[in-house]
This record gives C-alpha cells, structure tokens and sequence, in this order.
C-alpha cells in the first residue's frame, strides 16, 4: 500500500473536517486550567457583585431608584445585566486578550505552529479557524457572567417579571430573552475586540506581549470614550456604543446605537482580520 | 491547478538556487539540492551553516528570497497543502502542548490535516506511538516527557501518515544509545519500505551508517552533493610509518612522489594517492630504512567533512 493510497482527498467530508480542527481548538481553549480558572473569576465577581448589593440593601432598604444596579435589590434578572455592565469594560476584555495571545503567538512561542503548519493546515484556514475559536470564547464569557448574575440574583434577590427602565412590566421569559440578546451584542463586540488581538498575535511570539498590547488597546479606547473633549473621536471607537446594551431594558428596545453598534464591531472585525491574514499569510515562522 | 501532476523521476527533493537573507545576512546561498527517489539522504553541516532554514524553506515554513524548491515533483510553498500529507517532518526539535499527553498531542495534529480519517485517528495514533516505544507513555503529560520520549514523540508525529518523504532534523538530538539504535533502525526500516529519507545531522558516525547521499552544507552554500561512494573517494586513503629513521624516509617519499609526507611522531606519514602502499615498503628497505610499523589509515567521513568545510563542528557566523 502506497502513501499515494492512503492520504487520498476526501472531499466528501470538508464539513467534518473543519468542525474536527475548531473542536481540536475548543478543546485546548477549553480545556487549559489557566483558562478555566479565568471562567470562574468571570463568574464569581458577578457574585461578589451580588453580595455586595445584598448587604448594601439591607443596610438601606430605599437607595435611589431607578439605575441597574438598585433595580438588582428588587429583581434578580437585573444582575444578569449589571454583572454584564461591570465586568464589560476590564474583565471581559482581558480574557479575550488572554485568548488572543495564546491564539498565534502562543502557538509560535511553543513552536507547535510550524508542526501545525506542516501537518499541513493552509494559513487561511488555520486563521479563520483561530478567528472564530476567539468569537466563541468572547461568546462564552459574556454569557458565563451573565449566567452567574442570573443565578446570584435568583439565589440572593429572587426572581418574578420586571420592570424595565421605560416603567412598564415584562414577563421572565421576555427577560431572559433580553439577557441573552445582551450576551449576543457583547459577544459581538469582543468578537471584534479578539480580531485586533489575533492580529497583534500575529506580529510577535511572546503571547503574554500580545495579551498584554490587547488589553491596552482595549483600555485605551475606553479611556478616549470617556474624554469628553474628544466626543468627535466616539463613534468611531469599538467599545462606544457596548454600554449601550442596557437599551435592551427598555420597552420598545432603542435598536439605534445597538445596530450601528453592529456595523462597527462588524468593520473592526473586518479590518483586523484582513490585517491578520496580511501578515500572517507570508510570514517566515522561525519559531 | 495548472501544475502537471509529479512523474515518479522527479526528484524526492528538489531546489535550484534556493536563496535566503534574514536582514543583511545571507544564510542559505543560492543551494541546488538533488534528492533522489528513495534515497537517504545525510544533510550535513557546522552550526549555523543553514540546514535548519533550508529545511524550513522545503516544507514551506518560511519563504525564500530566491530560487525554487519542489517536494516530490511539486513546488513548494504553492503545492504545500497538497504535498505535504505525504511528508513527515521533524523540524529543529520537538513541540508539544506541554499540558496535554502524547495521545492527544498527535490527535491535535492529525486534525489539523484536513485530509486525514478521523475515523481511523485513534488507531493511526496508536500505532505511531508504539513504532516509537511510547505506548506507555501516550496518556501522560507532554510536560512530564524527557528529552528523548519528547524527540520519539515528534518522530511519531512524522509517523502518522504512511509517508512518502520523511524530513528528519537531527533526530536523534536527546536520546540514549540505545534509543539511537532504535531510531536508526527505524530510518533503515522505511527506507527499505522505498520511503525517501533526508535527515540532517551533526552526528558524522550516524550519517556514515544510514546514508546512501550526503549534502554537506558550509557558510550557507551546498558544497558537496552526492552519492555517499562517490564523495568518499574525494578524500585521500592516508598512512602512517613507524622508523627509527624518519628524515631519510622522507627523502624517500619524496622521490616516490607522495607530496604531502610530514613527520610524524616516532615517523612518517601522508596520503597514498596513487602510490601502492607495498611499492613504499619495497623503496623503503631498499633504502635501507626500518620500518616497525605501516598503517593504512581509512579516512573517516570526518576528514572528509574537514577536508569539505575547511573546519571542526564550531559555530559558523
């Protein structure tokens, strides 16, 4: 039997080869401890989260009405969301910029990615395949904190129909719903947060280099967005329209800022993967 | 897909004047290798003389600055994805995930092969682990590997597929003698099978027992190619004479026309050239000089690497 033989094209299964290559991905994301314990911080700062509002309300059963976070003491459901407007703007950002260092620089500082590479997997595809393993990551971890919130809430605060921002009442389930509408949009935008971390990691081989620039532009953009003297500059940052998700609260929803939201994370993802794919397709791997 | 399918003459490896610069430094100088089908094929070298890169640049890993290179009739990188299912490589050294086990490390790796079966993954695995004797070893950690269960796990890896062309980079680096029997054996066993085998080495005596071809590479430039009988006839089947008399037996070789006789310690010495070693016995005592001692010295691949590269195993800039 010849090699000829043997190693045949099987175009028949293209499908089941690539979902066998991203569960291969998933499986390592997923399965490192480093990661793993990064899921359980995600998780218990929406509990701490809770406890703190729990002690707080019972010390001053009438704070101010009206924002997300004393909407918790009277409904569980809203720590879905505050856990969600809490952990947005650092936490979050910051696993995905884990993920995105491990994504191709982690790989070339352990040298796995020449034997990927020869195995062979094309570039194109091994990127694509990296670039939705981070989308499914920044996924995972918006929805982790808000099932944590759901739970912490429900334990704490309980859990009945709620009241949303424009005063008028909605079921449990509409709730729910919303919750996981949040989770989709956020997870948009890291999603595209993870495509300017993928291409960082393909600029370098030191994946905590890559974690790190990730993570800075991410604060950065931030810390523009909340100049005032810079409001010109806002529209055009990925991170300014993702608070915006609270619009999800109100009866009938503000789609405005969440759907152009949408399109910028949709651009940056565009772009950065494009720049990825730049660099990566011809880079010498040396590693 | 316009490239014509590969006929079985072309060569198992193929460049011509592969060329690359990594800044202003040139580290592989316009190379033009020749590996013939079935071949095993030592790729040999002082550090720093551009085996590695080359390697690198054959398997498409990193782009050359010039020239070409083709595996198995198909040009590199363009027919990477189609050519390379039917290449094994062990590339300067091992690497793994050092937190998952050699089972799933080569799981990891036949995944990333669009081509191969998943249905037939586990056993492929298998069995590639217990060619290398890390059957016992394949559900611990990668971490926990020595060097040498780390170097059989690579070979492993190169092992997953039935291959037509193993790319071997030092691969015996890290393993006991017994290991590096074993390893030896393994080369000679695919080989037998027709599988062409390019190996690089720094390690001369290993080269000399598993080649039939040698490429020796200096300062980025391929400076000797061939068969392994063709280019041991370069060097000089040398002596050694022991007497009492060295200075006269000098004059002798001399008039022999042994051009490079020196003195030695306790006697003479050179190469013997066309000069019969029984003919410089006979001018010897008819001279009427002693010899206690005549020695034909068969060079060793390491003069012959000496003799190629103008120096020992150092680093070269």
């Amino acid at each position: 039997m010849s090699a000829a033989d043997v190693v045949t094209p099987r175009r028949s299964r293209p499908v089941r080869a690539w979902f066998r290559l991203l569960g291969s991905e998933l499986g390592l994301v997923f399965g490192r401890r480093r990661n793993r314990v990064g899921v359980g911080v995600l998780f218990g700062l929406v509990v701490l989260v809770g406890i703190a509002l729990k002690v707080s309300a019972v010390r001053h059963p009438r704070s101010s009405a009206g924002d997300l976070m004393s909407a918790v003491a009277g409904n569980g459901i809203f720590l879905g969301f505050a856990g969600l407007s809490v952990e947005i703007a650092l936490f979050l950002p910051l696993a995905v910029s884990v993920l995105a260092g491990d994504a191709i620089a982690g790989e070339a500082n352990q040298g796995t990615l020449r034997y990927l590479l020869i195995a062979p997997v094309a570039r194109g595809r091994l990127l694509v395949m990296k670039a939705v393993s981070l989308v499914i990551g920044g996924l995972v971890g918006a929805a982790v904190v808000a099932l944590s919130g759901l739970v912490t809430g429900a334990v704490l605060f309980g859990v009945r129909p709620l009241t949303t921002l424009s005063g008028t009442q909605m079921g449990i389930g509409d709730g729910l719903l919303r919750l996981l509408l949040a989770v989709a949009y956020l997870g948009a935008g890291l999603g595209a947060l993870s495509m300017i971390g993928l291409f960082i990691s393909t600029l370098t081989e030191q994946p905590i280099a890559a974690t790190v620039a990730t993570a800075m532009v991410s604060t950065l953009l931030w810390i523009l967005d909340a100049v005032p003297q810079l409001d010109w500059l806002h529209p055009w940052l990925l991170v300014d329209r993702w608070m915006s998700f609270i619009d999800l609260l109100r009866d009938p929803v503000f789609t405005d800022r969440i759907l152009t939201g949408l399109w910028v994370d949709a651009a940056y993802a565009a772009v950065f993967l494009l720049l990825a794919w730049l660099r990566f397709r011809n880079k010498d791997v040396t590693s | 897909m316009a490239e014509p399918q590969a006929s079985e003459d072309s060569p198992a490896i193929g460049s011509t004047a592969l060329t690359k610069r990594f800044g202003r430094q040139l580290v592989v100088d316009a190379i033009d290798l020749d590996v013939p089908r079935g071949a095993v094929y030592g790729f040999i070298g002082p550090n720093g003389s551009g085996k590695t890169t080359t390697i690198r640049m054959l398997l498409g890993l990193v782009r050359p600055d010039g020239g070409e290179c083709s595996l198995l009739g198909r040009s590199m990188p363009s027919a990477a994805t189609d050519v390379l299912p039917r290449v094994g490589a062990l590339v300067e050294g091992p690497a793994f995930h050092p937190y998952l086990s050699g089972t799933a490390n080569l799981l990891r790796v036949d995944a990333a092969d669009r081509r191969s079966d998943p249905d037939t993954a586990s056993a492929r695995v298998a069995a590639a682990l217990d060619r290398v004797g890390l059957t016992v070893a394949a559900t611990k950690k990668y971490r926990a590997y020595s060097l040498g269960m780390r170097q059989r796990l690579g070979i492993a890896a190169a092992l997953l597929q039935p291959r037509d062309l193993l790319v071997l980079d030092e691969p015996t680096n890290g393993l006991d003698p017994q290991g590096t029997r074993e390893v030896r054996h393994l080369i000679a066993e695919l080989a037998a099978d027709g599988t062409t085998v390019f190996v690089s080495s720094h390690l001369l005596a290993e080269v000399e027992q598993l080649c039939s071809h040698l490429g020796v590479m200096r300062a980025g430039k391929l400076v000797a190619q061939g068969p392994m009988g063709e280019l041991r006839a370069l060097t000089a089947t040398r002596f050694r004479m022991r007497t009492r008399d060295p200075q006269p037996a000098l004059a002798v070789l001399a008039n022999l026309g042994v051009a490079d006789a020196v003195l030695l310690d306790g006697g003479v010495g050179g190469s013997l050239g066309e000069v019969a070693p029984e003919w410089i016995v006979q001018a010897m005592v008819r001279a009427g000089i002693t010899v206690a001692e005549f020695v034909q010295v068969t060079p060793t691949l390491e003069d012959l690497f000496v003799q190629l590269t103008g120096e020992g195993f150092d680093v070269s800039g």
